[in-house]
């Protein structure tokens, strides 16, 4: 039987594996950015999970808003990329010091 | 029951094994197709929670633009992968360890015994079974009840796009363009110019 902790291990695990990938690839900025679509997805399964878990629809519409966020970001941080390769011609992330932050 | 616990258990581990794939093959394009596979499977998940609506969205979305953006971007820019995979193998059991106490501590936190459960006290998850459709559902409080979010991921989305269409724009030098404005603005006074000539030498 499939419960509720069934779904949180799932949307954990895909979680843990995002900031895997985050930590692991330090060097590849679009690993990085798929890294970031992969956390994002597990939220959008623990908002899912709990609106039907609390039968409530509301969860769903955050959803939406989750899934909204996440194609802006890639949206904009694959349009920063292009612009850091064509100024540098390299996407790593040890490179990105123009800001001297 | 034991139909859905299968579909279940194909789905979620097809969907693990995908995101495991991501984050370790050596080919960027193949980490964005098991990404689209880690996706189209999640979104079959939400058809097993009864959340229709949003697993087609999640295809159309992430698969139809998202993925294909990743890929069009991995596959235009000329970049020596190889180099960037350096230092792969020697975080990896620092980071093996990170993942598995994350999971650890979350799974504690799951498993620890809700005594204050407010909302109900079912053990299995089915989906939301009403005479209403999903879609209908959604949209039935997206467009009231949620009124301005709806508005505000509009907003969102435009900021996004014409800060993305500013970030990559660049002007090129030496372009010859139309000028309407000037086209339009030329009369006889302007578009010619009388200038005297000496015999036999030209201009």
């Amino acid at each position: 039987m499939i419960t509720l902790e069934h779904y949180l291990f799932l949307g954990a695990i895909i979680f843990t594996l995002g900031v895997l990938g985050i930590f692991l690839n330090k060097k590849n900025l679009i690993i990085i950015l798929m890294s970031i679509e992969l956390i994002l997805l597990s939220v959008n399964i623990n908002f899912i999970t709990f609106s039907a878990y609390i039968n409530d629809i509301s969860g769903q519409i955050f959803a939406m808003l989750t899934l909204t966020v996440a194609a802006a970001e890639a949206a904009i941080g694959l349009a920063i990329l292009v612009v850091f390769f064509r100024n540098l011609g390299s996407i790593e992330v040890n490179k990105i010091n123009k800001l001297k932050g | 029951m034991v139909l859905y616990s299968l579909t279940f258990y194909l789905f979620s581990s097809v969907a693990i094994l995908s995101a495991l794939m991501v984050i370790s093959a050596k080919n960027p394009v193949h980490s964005v197709l098991f990404l689209i596979l880690s996706f189209v499977n999640a979104s079959g998940l939400f058809v097993l929670l009864g959340a229709e609506f949003l697993a087609m969205i999640l295809v159309v979305v992430y698969v139809g633009a998202v993925a294909v953006l990743f890929l069009f971007v991995v596959m235009m820019l000329d970049i020596n992968f190889i180099k960037l995979r350096e230092g792969f193998l020697q975080y990896l059991p620092f980071g093996a360890l990170l993942g598995i106490v994350l999971v650890i501590e979350l799974g504690i936190l799951f498993l620890t015994d809700r005594s204050s459960n407010i909302y109900n006290n079912q053990t299995s998850l089915q989906p939301i079974v009403n005479e209403v459709e999903n879609t209908k559902m959604i949209g039935q409080i997206l467009y009231t009840e949620y009124f301005y979010l709806f508005q505000i991921c509009g907003i969102i989305l435009l900021v996004a796009m014409i800060g993305s269409i500013t970030l990559t724009l660049r002007d090129k030098g030496g372009v010859k363009r139309q000028n309407i404005d000037s086209q339009n603005t030329v009369d006889a006074s302007t578009a010619i110019e009388k200038k005297k000539v000496k015999i036999g030498e030209g201009i």
